[in-house]
């Protein structure tokens, strides 16, 4: 049994079937990939996961609860993070505290009121904080204004947010959207560093096959919201279906 | 929750690391500094804002007199709480004074049908102002940006309408609501007819009054007046703890992006509507001290210009700073209550040295800015602040601050060189 099963889900806006009878399994402590083209429904069948749209028909259960109807919050605290296709961080707070705020989320719940407390006592919650800087290379800039960062940065500091939550499932939207190549291949071993040294699940979103294959233990090929394919990595490049529905299509 | 909260985290080395870098009192050296700086301003508050001797053509600008002193800590208190909500999450209500007439209210009646103590009258307002702050919050908090300033505001003239109108038997009306000799006062013995309550402190009235001559100079301490400013430090403690709390983290987080917040496992809405009750009994208690110093009490109070007004306050002095807010409260209060007195013959007075025709041209240009134009100056005044210094007074300290001490850097590095190119010859 996977820790994230998705069965017979369907989502339709208007006359676009955007989801149509998506079956996944997402086994624990493995990096799954979802592939497609433009327009295949990746990111609605993300979001299907986190909470912000819910599917029409179907089941998302995640470890043996269904997500269908919470919020995205509740999500988050049962261990389910989420990193941005376009980086989303608190960029009118400094950078360690844009990893506090997650790690207080774990230790405190969806809501605690202690207006008397004081964030300078937190000990624990700042050097476990430092710690995820230092994990994702950035404990130098803990002090700097996150909105005064560059995007792979933003990317690095939004990665660390996720990570100070120690969450079990982590579902990346495209981690390596936008980067160059030197870039990508800094995430790649980070990402890499990670799924080796911790057990999470992990969900990516890519359009990079450069990414896909150096990262991916499996793979699912969606098109026009289906999944056409899941199989091992080294299987899916030859297998003929995909050819047709992705690679072909993107060569037209 | 609890059982999994430690999961994940590195075991720490130095607790104590933290929480040595503090001063007392629960805060970091820099906001104790703060906080005794504004105990002392309040204190001797009778001295510094009398620093002209009486009968002197300036007197007219001293502004240590009970009424105004009170006026400036009672609204520091209601712009402390406006800037807990707009200054800390964003949300701009635009009917904060719903908050301060329902507090004002709930104090008056307390002293009617209680005692003439004021503490009863304050806790009073403080607890009915959060409730109506819970249920205004929790309806205007359905929207945010401009929908939400718009449903504070609808509230808050609805709340005008009502003591205006239907509910006179509670609020009095036009008329509004006096204390009165036959008030019920369960807790009081009766006073004698025709005689008029006066609020106290157990038995210290709040318009007990001590007055000090020193040569040509009045001071006054008034009990009201130290009554009101123990309360403003009480609220401007309050909020600095607030703000320096992970709760005051989470709030600001909102302001940044309510989006990531909740999916980092924060529900957003449950922190804006306790920043809005907090936010809401702050202006509650305001309302209660303003009816503990003058017993009475109109439904103009709760008027849209009085929600304006807290709004220009934290503005003017730095929406999101700590001291802003109380300079913005003072700072419009003196507006209000000194600039406004300059008439027409007191400006002829100032200019009476020029020639004649001189002293009609300069008095008719300087005139439409003061006395009942005050709010012309002020207008213009606030249209500079928010164009050059969007961070308000505050920011302008801070700016000042800095300029002095580049300049005195620029002139060590000055004295520096010039000791090198001696030592060079």
């Amino acid at each position: 049994m996977g820790i994230l099963e998705v069965t017979g889900v369907n989502k339709r806006f208007g006359g676009l079937q955007a989801l149509d009878d998506v079956n996944l399994n997402v086994e624990e402590n493995t990096v799954h990939a979802i592939i497609g083209p433009n327009g295949a429904g990746k990111s609605t069948l993300l979001n299907c996961f986190v909470g912000r749209l819910t599917p029409d028909t179907g089941t998302v259960m995640f470890d043996g609860q269904s997500l269908i109807g919470r919020k995205p919050y509740e999500i988050n605290q049962m261990g389910v993070s989420r990193v941005f296709q376009t980086p989303e961080i608190f960029s009118d707070l400094t950078i360690i505290e844009n990893v506090m705020i997650p790690s207080f989320a774990k230790r405190d719940g969806a809501f605690k009121l202690s207006p008397f407390a004081a964030v300078r006592a937190e000990t624990e919650i700042r050097e476990h904080a430092e710690q995820m800087l230092l994990d994702v290379g950035m404990a130098d800039k803990k002090d700097m204004d996150a909105s005064a960062m560059s995007r792979g940065d933003k990317r690095r500091l939004e990665m660390a947010m996720c990570l100070a939550q120690n969450p079990k499932l982590l579902l990346l939207d495209e981690p390596t959207a936008g980067m160059a190549r030197a870039d990508t291949n800094n995430t790649i071993d980070l990402l890499k560093q990670i799924a080796e040294s911790r057990p999470i699940t992990f969900v990516v979103i890519e359009h990079d096959m450069h990414v896909v294959f150096s990262l991916a233990d499996r793979i699912s090929v969606l098109a026009q919201g289906h999944v056409i394919v899941e199989d091992d990595p080294q299987f899916i490049k030859g297998n003929p279906k995909v050819r047709e529905a992705y690679l072909g299509d993107a060569h037209d | 929750m609890t059982d999994q909260a430690t999961d994940g985290f590195v075991p720490t080395q130095s607790k104590s690391k933290g929480a040595s870098a503090g001063g007392a009192l629960g805060l970091g050296k820099k906001d104790l500094r703060l906080f005794l700086l504004v105990v002392a301003m309040c204190a001797f508050a009778p001295f510094i804002l009398n620093p002209f001797p009486e009968g002197s053509g300036l007197a007219q600008f001293n502004a240590g007199y009970p009424d105004l002193m009170q006026r400036f800590v009672i609204f520091g208190i209601f712009a402390i709480g406006f800037n807990i909500l707009f200054g800390l999450t964003g949300y701009l209500s635009f009917g904060h004074a719903a908050f301060l007439g329902v507090g004002s209210y709930a104090g008056i009646w307390m002293m009617k049908l209680l005692t003439l103590n004021v503490i009863p009258a304050i806790i009073g307002s403080i607890v009915v102002a959060g409730l109506f702050a819970a249920i205004v919050g929790f309806i205007s908090l359905r929207r945010s940006g401009i929908y939400f300033s718009i449903l504070t505001l609808a509230f808050a003239m609805m709340s005008f309408a009502l003591a205006y109108s239907v509910l006179t038997p509670l609020t009095g009306g036009e008329t509004g609501m006096q204390l009165q000799y036959f008030d019920p006062r369960i807790l009081d013995a009766p006073l004698p007819e025709g005689q008029t309550p006066r609020a106290s402190l157990f038995g210290l009235e709040m318009a007990a009054s001590y007055e000090l001559e020193v040569g040509r100079w009045l001071f006054t301490f008034n009990a009201g007046y130290y009554i009101a400013a123990i309360a403003m430090l009480i609220a401007f403690y309050g909020s600095i703890r607030l703000f320096n709390s992970p709760f005051g983290m989470m709030l600001r987080a909102v302001k940044s992006n309510q989006n990531r917040l909740s999916y980092t496992g924060i529900s957003p809405k449950p922190y804006t509507l306790a920043a809005f009750i907090i936010s809401g009994m702050y202006a509650g208690l305001a309302g209660g001290l303003l009816v503990a110093m003058d017993t009475q009490v109109g439904a103009e109070r709760m008027f849209w210009t009085a929600s304006g007004e807290v709004v220009l306050m934290t503005i003017l002095g730095g929406a999101g700073t700590l001291i802003g807010p109380v300079l913005g409260a003072g700072f419009i209060k003196y507006f209000e209550n000194i600039v406004s007195k300059i008439n027409k013959s007191v400006l002829e007075g100032w200019f009476a040295w020029m020639p004649d025709w001189m002293t009609d041209v300069t008095v008719t240009i300087i005139y439409p800015f003061v006395g009942k134009g005050w709010h012309l100056t002020l207008g213009i005044l606030f249209m500079a602040v928010v164009i050059f210094l969007p961070g308000g007074l505050v920011q302008g300290g801070q700016k000042l601050a800095t300029v002095l001490r580049r300049d005195r850097k620029s002139k060590d590095a000055e004295r520096d060189a010039a000791i090198q190119r001696q030592a060079g010859e």
